[in-house]
């Protein structure tokens, strides 16, 4: 990144590059179980994220932006998925989408499930069911939108991270891009 | 290291119409080092967390070894600290294309040990949504199939038509995916008001939609260069391996379960099987695609059956199947899956084994890979139609 990584960019400059990054997501999506096919129909022609500007056809890991972890996270995949983000260049974002990313989901007391994907990688959203509604991960990926647009790139390539969301979780969330989902909201 | 001029192994029909031919360069000399390669776990090619390791020889796959666990949650071991109740809420994610007629056969199998008398309405709108279940299935593998295959386009149109199926599905169920519909003894609740009528509106678009797939895919030229002849598997090679399901029907084997041993009211309508000729991958997908319109006719078929009535029965306050055993076999979208519930007389079952088709169908992966060149090997991998969590549990 040269520079982004040192200075801290004035505000209007700020404002203008966070709104072009999150508006150009580059998506790799980590098909693990069910959810995966709810992120399909995320981004066939019904639900569209592309729409958002998340183009879900990137070619490997170091092409992409934002990783989505979809489905069960079990012990012998867990080493995958890990090298898989270490691939990714910075700044990089993270959803895990669905229960089982989320915190092992129905295979709570399984031997062989990872209980949850932030145990090995860290995540910016939360989207929680069994599986998610596409329209949920629409919801997420606003989310994910809003927090792109407050942060600073400087901060971020250093590592900082703002608090997680979670999705369905206390107050609504307080966005003008937002549609008015029930669901919506922010974790403390 | 292989010698090219003593290789023999020539697989029939890896190019269509003729045997291949490879010219020698050299004396014989020439040596060739082999080569592992490693495809998966995460690989746009495997849909899902599948691996393979193939031996190659230059181009050619001289060995093929499916490696897998990546998707092992251990469904085995957690029925057994479920309750009859809970249970099919587990079931219904091994495969994760197919959840209806999972819990299907979970269910079915605890009426059978508890002898219980499932009330028709019930058994007919079991079999309605199990045959929705399996269109949906299979518009599945026909869009990521063609992916596979490099053209895009399909996977569209099957979701158009899959949004269209999980919306009725949803209203009846509340779910898109998972359905959780069915209960011992009977469904969780009646069907909505209006189902019918928009059950059989949907039926007849997607009968008027499934001549769209036959141009597009099936009678595609690329698509064809690709699959006709590849990886052809023999109906000996896929029975003694245990190879059920479209992959079977296509070596024209019609072995259904619906048909052989028919449960649920299978037996009173006229189940119509496709079958293929060749075994090979086009014909393997053209099984795929006919038993859409099969599945059209039959719930046509239950429409005008479907009688009316009570959709469950009343059930104790504790669901305990008796001491003893069953082994239950239903027609999943991709094979034959069989549930082994052996029961101590407790609230959870004390053992239950999941025959599963995919694990099954997965097991001519090696026979069918050998000698075909790696190009091929995508298009015969996609062509036996497996869910990962189908495999591993
Ligand atoms: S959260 Fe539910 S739907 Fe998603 S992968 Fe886990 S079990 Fe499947």
């Amino acid at each position: 990144m040269g520079v982004m990584d040192q200075v801290e960019l004035p505000k209007p400059v700020k404002y203008v590059f966070n709104w072009g990054r999150k508006y150009s997501l580059w998506c790799f999506n980590f098909g693990l179980a069910c959810c995966a096919i709810e992120f399909i129909a995320a981004s066939t022609s019904r639900h569209d994220f592309i729409r958002h500007g998340v183009i879900p056809f990137a070619h490997g890991p170091r092409q992409a932006d934002l990783l989505v972890v979809s489905g069960t996270l079990t012990d012998k995949m867990a080493p995958a998925v890990k090298r898989l983000y270490e691939e990714m260049p910075e700044p990089k974002y993270v959803i895990s989408f669905g229960s089982c990313a989320n915190c092992g989901g129905p295979y709570w007391d399984s031997y062989s499930v990872t209980k949850g994907v932030d145990q090995i990688i860290p995540v910016d959203v939360y989207v929680p069911g069994c599986p998610p509604r596409p329209e949920a991960l629409l919801d997420g990926i606003i989310a994910l939108q809003d927090m792109i647009q407050k942060e600073s790139l400087k901060e971020r390539i250093a590592g900082r991270r703002l608090d997680p969301i979670t999705l369905g979780a206390d107050e609504p969330l307080p966005s003008d891009s937002s549609p008015a989902l029930p669901s919506g909201g922010r974790a403390p | 290291m292989s010698d090219l001029s003593t290789r023999e192994r020539v697989h029939p029909g890896s190019a269509p119409g003729e045997d291949f031919h490879l010219e020698i360069v050299g004396d014989g000399d020439f040596q060739t080092a082999d080569m592992k390669l490693s495809i998966g776990p995460a690989h746009p090619a495997t849909h899902g967390v599948f691996r393979i390791v193939l031996e190659m020889d230059g181009e050619r796959v001289t060995g093929a070894r499916p490696v897998i666990g990546y998707m092992h949650r251990g469904f085995e071991k957690l029925a057994e600290h479920r309750d009859y109740r809970q249970i099919k809420a587990l079931v219904n994610r091994h495969d994760w294309l197919s959840g209806f007629s999972n819990e299907l056969g979970v269910a079915l199998a605890v009426e059978r040990m508890m002898e219980m008398e499932v009330p028709d309405r019930a058994q007919w709108i079991r079999m309605l949504l199990a045959e929705w279940n399996r269109i949906l299935n299979h518009l599945m593998f026909i869009g990521s199939y063609a992916i596979e295959l490099g053209a895009i386009t399909p996977m569209f149109y099957a979701f158009r038509e899959r949004e269209d199926i999980q919306h009725l599905l949803e209203s009846a169920t509340g779910g898109r995916l998972h359905f959780t519909y069915n209960q011992v003894g009977g469904l969780k609740i009646d069907l909505p008001k209006g189902f019918l009528r928009q059950s059989t509106e949907l039926s007849a678009l997607i009968r008027k939609r499934v001549p769209d797939y036959h141009d597009l895919v099936l009678g595609n030229d690329i698509f064809q260069a690709r699959t006709v002849g590849v990886g052809p598997l023999p109906p000996e090679v896929a029975l003694s391996l245990g190879v059920t399901g479209p992959t079977l029907h296509a070596t024209g084997v019609p072995e259904d379960s619906r048909v052989t041993e028919p449960y649920l009211k299978y037996g009173e309508i006229d189940v119509d099987v496709p079958v293929g000729e060749n075994g090979d991958s086009f014909d393997r997908f053209y099984c795929l695609l006919a038993r859409i319109s099969a599945s059209l006719d039959i719930i046509d078929q239950i429409h005008d059956h479907l009688p009316a009535g009570p959709v469950n029965t009343k059930l104790p306050k504790m669901v305990k199947a008796p001491e003893g055993a069953t082994y239950l076999r239903t027609e999943n979208p991709l094979g034959q899956l069989g549930y082994w519930l052996e029961s101590d007389g407790g609230r959870t079952p004390w053992r239950l084994k999941m025959r599963t088709p995919s694990f099954s169908n997965v097991q001519a992966i090696p026979y069918l890979l050998e000698g075909v060149l790696v190009p091929d090997a995508i298009a015969v991998l996609g062509s036996v139609f497996f869910v990962v969590g189908d495999i591993d549990r």
